[in-house]
């Protein structure tokens, strides 16, 4: 039997995508939580709750990066021109953020200053992030196996909505997270704006799930007409099944499900987003079939694939396990 | 004309981003392996001094590793926005091998650093031994591969061209294992070994400048010497090797290296030492020549033919103005290396290695030595490659992707204020934790008067920070 490895591998680069999303998604939310956290006490509790795990986790950005310049080279090439701005910022915003972890704790006069860039970084990432999707889902111009459009094209008010529903949708992550992570009064500004930011991204979920289908006549199709109609029923149910999961977890100052019930949120907006995009890769032109590098490009990363990832599942869970539970004042080794 | 400019422009932003950023690895291969061998000989010998030494390094290994992570994720992504086309044609190739490097080592580094940084009171001894262990592994498998996609650009194998113009991998284990593979991989490792063994010296003769009682600094110090002996003279062998593959595979490339325009169909090519290339009038002016020794280098006999840089056509030769000076920056430190070595070992063999304030002050001096002729290296290796990004197949002019000139420049001039910024503080902040003496044994074994004077505020004149 012939194995189709386009179509796994594109389930396998949209898992490490996702896992990326969640993972990074409640780090980067921590960071643009950050400036609501008061005292130092409290930053450095804070910021200790993902001090251990933030480089694993944007290694899966990593993946998303290398996996799609190994399996899909040529969307690989086409993304990361179309959006050259948006990834460009994205990266510098992650350089801020990311020395932000050791810097503040190398210098007293200056912390302030890697406080702000664990800020700034953390909410230009996620934003940069979110406008890069809206661009990605409004679609992209290609000519000749190259990019066709302009340098600008990136920029429209759908893809600013995306940017800032994901600023949103990762703060509340984040809340969910220091919530899980964290006791007194970081736990109590976590929920108090869990509260907050809760209602606000279910509006920008809806708002950007209203105006998708609208975007390219293959989502109205998928959303609107066929078999496929059905999860126009089904997923929106579920997203208010986990907002329902979320408000009363807050409400009952349970420690654990606002952040499985925001995580929840994440993967169904996902499932629809791949529901909209297949069996495109960079729509509207590119399949995952036409982007899809040789068999014998895919077999081979996949052979590795199929052992070593579940060794980095395992020993990810593992690095979790030991630093699990509450984060306590002055741990970490700084 | 305006493609052209955005071409240089893209050029210029990778070489400057991958040059910032290779000096993280090189000193985080070393500095990994290292900290496991400290934590390792902690283990079995219980000797304090190797536990302290690694909490030492291990603040300032974060640091940089830090920089390392942050300037890499940069570079998996410039391949698609200034490379695309590049990127589209050799990404059956080169992807699944970058696919195998963050699956294999950028997972594992990160998965165990935060143990290796954070829990040795959480899983204890052993375990923390094992993430240490895990996170060089990781370094290593991060050289093997990323080695492995450098050499195959140099000298690809095992490969066709299909009909969309793309790189197709026919034969795995020969595309991994291309001829310039096993030289290049070996002589980073050293060069990544020996950059660390001289940081580590520095700072060790630094501290025992100041209190020569000190036992970690002392530690550091001598663990350094032997490095420096063993690494050296192999870096040296090695170096030769490569340069003799490269003769074999590149010989455009070592020709721009020698300053040789002329070919020597008869051998006998003349060393030239010094002097000043000109690829426009394509001699070398004020040369200063011993005469038959390049022959002799680089085939190893004086009658074996030389190609000069005229036997190849003007639009497929690198640029020898800028090679020949990285080459001879590199070789000079490598030798500089070896003499220190020699050096430290002769005064620990009249029992002066403490005592030797000259000596110290040398090996301060060669502290950074090690990333000057790494980046020298590279400089010489990448841009000896040109004009192809995949040599004699793929032209750098036709790498390149359709993005206008502004873009290219807004990007790279925010790249260099932000690397500028951002990794000139954590320079900085890696130098004041060099510059804070390493606890030392407090009391039985120290000689002097002195030890309550052992000085603890950092050479920077700083107040010392953080924890």
């Amino acid at each position: 039997m012939e194995l189709d490895l386009p179509f796994i591998w594109a389930g396998l680069i949209a898992t490490a995508v996702l896992i990326y999303v969640l993972l990074d998604g409640f780090d980067l939310g921590v960071g643009i939580l950050f400036p609501l956290i008061r005292g130092e006490r409290n930053r450095d509790l804070a910021m200790n709750t993902v001090a251990p795990v933030w480089d694993g986790n944007e290694t899966w950005l990593i993946l998303g990066g290398g996996g799609l310049f190994a399996v899909f080279p040529l969307a690989y090439g086409v993304v990361m021109s179309a959006l050259y701005a948006p990834i460009t910022a994205m990266l510098l915003a992650l350089i801020f953020r990311g020395v932000a972890f050791e810097f503040r704790w190398r210098t007293r006069r200056g912390k302030f200053l890697w406080d702000w860039a664990f800020f700034g970084g953390s909410i230009m990432a996620a934003f940069a992030q979110g406008i890069a999707l809206g661009a990605l889902v409004q679609g992209i111009e290609v000519a000749d196996r190259v990019y066709a459009g302009g340098y600008w094209d990136w920029l429209t008010p759908f893809s600013l909505m995306t940017g800032v529903a994901l600023v949103i949708g990762y703060a509340l992550l984040g809340a969910g997270w220091l919530i899980l992570k964290t006791e007194d009064a970081v736990q109590i500004m976590a929920r108090n704006i869990a509260w907050l930011l809760g209602p606000l991204f279910l509006m920008m979920m809806g708002l950007v799930s209203l105006i998708t289908p609208f975007l390219e006549p293959v989502y109205f199709e998928r959303w609107f007409n066929g078999p496929t109609a059905i999860f126009s029923f089904i997923v929106p149910f579920l997203v208010l099944v986990a907002a329902w999961h979320l408000f009363t977890g807050l409400n009952d100052l349970d420690d654990a499900r606002p952040f499985l019930a925001t995580a929840s949120m994440f993967i169904l907006a996902f499932i629809g987003l791949g529901l909209s995009f297949y069996p495109y890769i960079v729509p509207p032109s590119i399949t995952i079939w036409d982007a899809a590098g040789p068999d014998i490009s895919l077999g081979f990363l996949l052979v590795g694939t199929a052992v070593l990832l579940p060794l980095i599942l395992g020993y990810t869970a593992y690095a979790y396990w030991v630093f699990r539970g509450k984060v306590k004042a002055g741990e970490g080794y700084h | 004309m305006f493609g052209f400019e955005a071409l240089d422009l893209a050029r210029f932003q990778f070489a400057f981003t991958v040059i910032f950023h290779i000096v993280f690895p090189a000193f985080s291969i070393g500095l990994a392996s290292y900290l496991a061998v400290l934590n390792g000989l902690h283990l079995i010998t219980g000797r304090e001094a190797y536990m302290r030494v690694f909490n030492y390094w291990k603040t300032i290994f974060a640091v940089g590793f830090g920089m390392g992570v942050v300037s890499g994720i940069v570079m998996s992504y410039q391949f698609g926005t200034n490379w695309a086309v590049f990127s589209d044609k050799t990404g059956p190739v080169l992807g699944p091998m970058l696919g195998y490097e963050v699956l294999s080592a950028f997972f594992l580094e990160a998965g165990f650093l935060g143990v290796m940084l954070f829990g040795r009171e959480r899983v204890g001894p052993k375990l923390h031994f094992l993430a240490t262990a895990m996170v060089a592994l990781g370094t290593f498998f991060s050289a093997f591969w990323i080695l492995s996609v450098n050499s195959w650009m140099q000298t690809p194998a095992g490969y066709t061209l299909n009909e969309a113009g793309q790189f197709v991998p026919e034969n795995w284990l020969e595309v991994i294992f291309n001829p310039s593979f096993p030289y290049r991989l070996v002589h980073m490792l050293l060069a990544s070994y020996l950059t660390t063994a001289l940081v580590v010296g520095a700072v060790g003769a630094w501290h025992v400048l100041r209190d020569r009682s000190n036992d970690s600094a002392r530690l550091m110090l001598s663990m350094s010497v032997w490095m420096l002996l063993f690494t050296a003279p192999l870096q040296i062998l090695a170096g030769d090797a490569h340069g003799l593959n490269t003769l074999e595979h590149q010989p455009a490339k070592v020709a721009a290296m020698e300053g040789h325009y002329e070919g020597h169909p008869e051998g006998g090519a003349p060393l030239i030492l010094f002097g000043i290339p000109d690829d426009e009038a394509e001699t070398v002016h004020y040369a200063v020549e011993i005469p038959y020794l390049s022959s002799l280098i680089l085939t190893h006999d004086l009658t074996s033919p030389l190609k000069g840089l005229k036997d190849f056509p003007k639009e497929d030769r690198p640029p020898a103005e800028i090679v020949f000076w990285s080459f001879r920056v590199m070789v000079a430190l490598g030798f500089a290396m070896l003499f220190l070595g020699l050096w430290g070992t002769w005064a620990r063999m009249r029992g002066r290695l403490y005592d030797s304030p000259l000596l110290h002050k040398a090996q301060i001096l060669m502290g950074p030595a090690g990333f000057v002729s790494v980046v020298a290296g590279w400089i010489t290796t990448e841009v000896g490659r040109q004009p192809f990004t995949v040599y004699g197949l793929l032209r750098t002019a036709e790498s390149a992707s359709p993005i206008d000139t502004p873009a290219v420049a807004s990007s790279l001039i925010a790249f260099v204020v932000v690397y500028f910024a951002v990794f000139g503080a954590g320079t900085f902040y890696m130098l004041r934790l060099m510059g804070k003496a390493p606890e030392c044994a407090s009391d039985d074994d120290i000689e002097g008067p002195l030890v309550g004077l052992a000085p603890t505020t950092p050479v920077t004149g700083h107040v010392p920070a953080g924890e």
